[in-house]
């Protein structure tokens, strides 16, 4: 489970204004190899889900990269712990853990994901079935939706 | 070099470029880019010879048939069939060999025999004849590559000779491993036991000069989109004896002779096979792309395609943790890979940033890479007007790529 100090503070901030932070952190590169040079640190620095988390049930398997998603409900708040085998992929959904973490289930059901757009990383998240991440979304979507 | 700089110069998408970097596209077995010629006869056509083929009288429909039929006569000859009627259009390699299924396979295919496929299958050599063999109780079985990717024929007599094998269906050269099968020698075994063989030549048919009478085998099919031409379209070559044979699939206008409330005579080859509007535009397409593809089959193109093909592999040989899936003699400039530390997609990623185009994934020959131990490859697949400059270009930003995630 990814309860840090950076996600306790996070909670005093909306999840647009955390988009926003993120957004406003991606606008520093000036290019692209700059930008996945910090998704690939974001990606290492995300902590392994645990092995008996990935289980064949937990897994969102794509063509490209596969992923693995656990979620858990404390106090009115959903938590997520996510892996993948691809890194880029692991930073990119170390992006939504910062967005997501902690937070209600109104609140992750209310919420767009504008900063996927704003600091360019579409492409990843297309909804076709080559990548686990879109899928990776419903889920985290369908957690908070059966809480609510 | 002039001369690959004059082809170069027929591709709109060379000189452009992707975040900024010069695109180089590194997925022709995927799909290749399509040159002038080929775009421009098709927007002529689109806009002045847009009729329904083979149904009126008037003078549109009649332009539009005969550019429908030239492509199939440009078809014919690149092959070598014997005559137009073994050509039959379909969408293309998938459609051609579901065809063969539902054909040939539902006729003669029954419950105890066998189908025999090789492991080095892409899903399109695959998933029709699984869902046959389901629905009639027949049974798949494999003729299996070894650790290079190379068939096993020293295994081909003992599949052969249970004598239930009722077709054999194998590529000419696999999407993933890129080696040049021997299937001169397959046919021949098949047919000393009288079994009919379909070379799914998606592939094959971009790197080596087909000749189907010479081959031998009873079907071969193929993709328009990976010889230059428009997409939605492919061929099914069916030796005419055989196809005459073969029940009508899909059932429709256009290949029929006559039809009444209660019965059809049905068209004879080719049409019988082409039920309702074919997709003619595209098919005419192939006429200047098979053009395009044959004048570029010449020594200087040529001796650069190997160039680059040898390039390649002493280079990514080097790179520390490299491993090449599909080793052989017969191998044609294509090169699927995995690299210790760094998975495919994220360098399949890396690499578009850099303008580079390859293909990562499991590339729709899952079984055969599961085989190899993989979740997926990176799989590059150069065209042979790709420069050398290219090469060492790609060579250096997958290093770059590599050092990223690794560290």
């Amino acid at each position: 489970m990814i309860i840090d100090s950076a996600c306790n503070k996070n909670l005093k901030m909306t999840v647009k204004e955390i988009q926003n932070e993120i957004v406003a952190e991606f606008a520093g590169f000036e290019d692209w190899m700059d930008k996945y040079e910090y998704i690939i640190e974001l990606g290492k620095s995300l902590p392994m889900i645990e092995d008996s988390h990935k289980r064949d049930e937990k897994l969102i398997k794509g063509c490209q990269s596969n992923v693995w998603l656990d979620a858990s409900f404390k106090e009115g708040r959903l938590y997520f712990s996510a892996d993948s085998d691809a890194i880029i992929t692991k930073g990119i959904i170390s992006l939504l853990i910062r967005v997501y973490n902690g937070r209600t289930p109104q609140e992750i059901a209310d919420s767009d994901l504008s900063f996927i757009d704003e600091i360019g990383l579409r492409e990843n998240l297309s909804p076709t079935r080559a990548n686990g991440l879109v899928s990776m979304i419903e889920q985290i979507k369908k957690e908070a939706l059966k809480r609510i | 070099m002039k001369q690959i700089e004059e082809i170069r110069s027929r591709f709109a998408y060379i000189g452009t470029k992707v975040y900024g970097k010069p695109l180089i596209y590194f997925d022709n077995a995927a799909t290749s880019q399509r040159p002038e010629s080929v775009v421009e006869a098709l927007c002529m056509w689109s806009r002045y010879a847009n009729a329904n083929v083979h149904r009126a009288v008037h003078k549109l429909s009649g332009d539009a048939t005969d550019h429908y039929e030239a492509g199939r006569e440009a078809v014919r000859s690149f092959i070598n069939a014997s005559a137009r009627e073994e050509v039959i259009f379909t969408s293309g390699t998938t459609a051609s060999i579901n065809l063969i299924a539902n054909t040939f396979g539902e006729e003669n295919i029954m419950e105890g025999d066998q189908v025999l496929i090789s492991e080095g299958e892409h899903h399109s050599n695959i998933v029709p004849w699984q869902l046959l063999c389901k629905k009639k109780g027949a049974e798949l079985v494999y003729l299996p590559v070894d650790e290079n990717g190379e068939w096993r024929m020293d295994l081909l007599p003992g599949l052969l000779g249970s004598g239930r094998v009722k077709i054999v269906s194998a590529a000419h050269i696999s999407n993933v491993l890129g080696i040049l099968n021997p299937v001169e020698e397959l046919v021949a075994a098949a047919h000393a036991r009288g079994i009919p063989v379909h070379i799914d030549g998606a592939q094959g048919v971009v790197h080596s000069c087909v000749d189907v009478q010479k081959i031998g085998c009873d079907f071969y099919s193929f993709s328009g989109h990976k010889i230059y031409a428009y997409t939605g379209i492919g061929v099914l070559y069916g030796r005419r004896e055989l196809m005459e044979t073969l029940p009508p699939w899909m059932g429709g206008g256009d290949m029929v002779d006559t039809v009444t409330y209660h019965d059809t005579r049905f068209a004879p080859l080719p049409l019988r096979f082409e039920a309702g509007t074919p997709n003619f535009l595209s098919a005419a397409s192939l006429g200047p792309a098979i053009e395009f593809i044959t004048s570029i089959r010449v020594p200087e193109i040529e001796e650069n395609e190997k160039n680059i093909k040898f390039y390649l592999e002493d280079q990514l040989n080097k790179i520390d943790g490299l491993h090449i899936v599909g080793k052989s003699p017969a191998k044609v400039d294509l090169f699927s890979f995995r690299v210790e530390g760094a998975h495919h997609s994220d360098l399949a990623m890396l690499l578009d940033k850099m303008g580079i185009a390859v293909r990562s994934g499991l590339m729709c020959a899952e079984p055969l890479i599961n085989k190899f131990g993989q979740s997926g490859l990176v799989r590059i697949s150069p065209a042979p007007f790709n420069t050398m400059e290219e090469c060492e270009y790609f060579i250096s930003s997958l290093k770059k790529a590599v050092g990223m995630l690794r560290q």
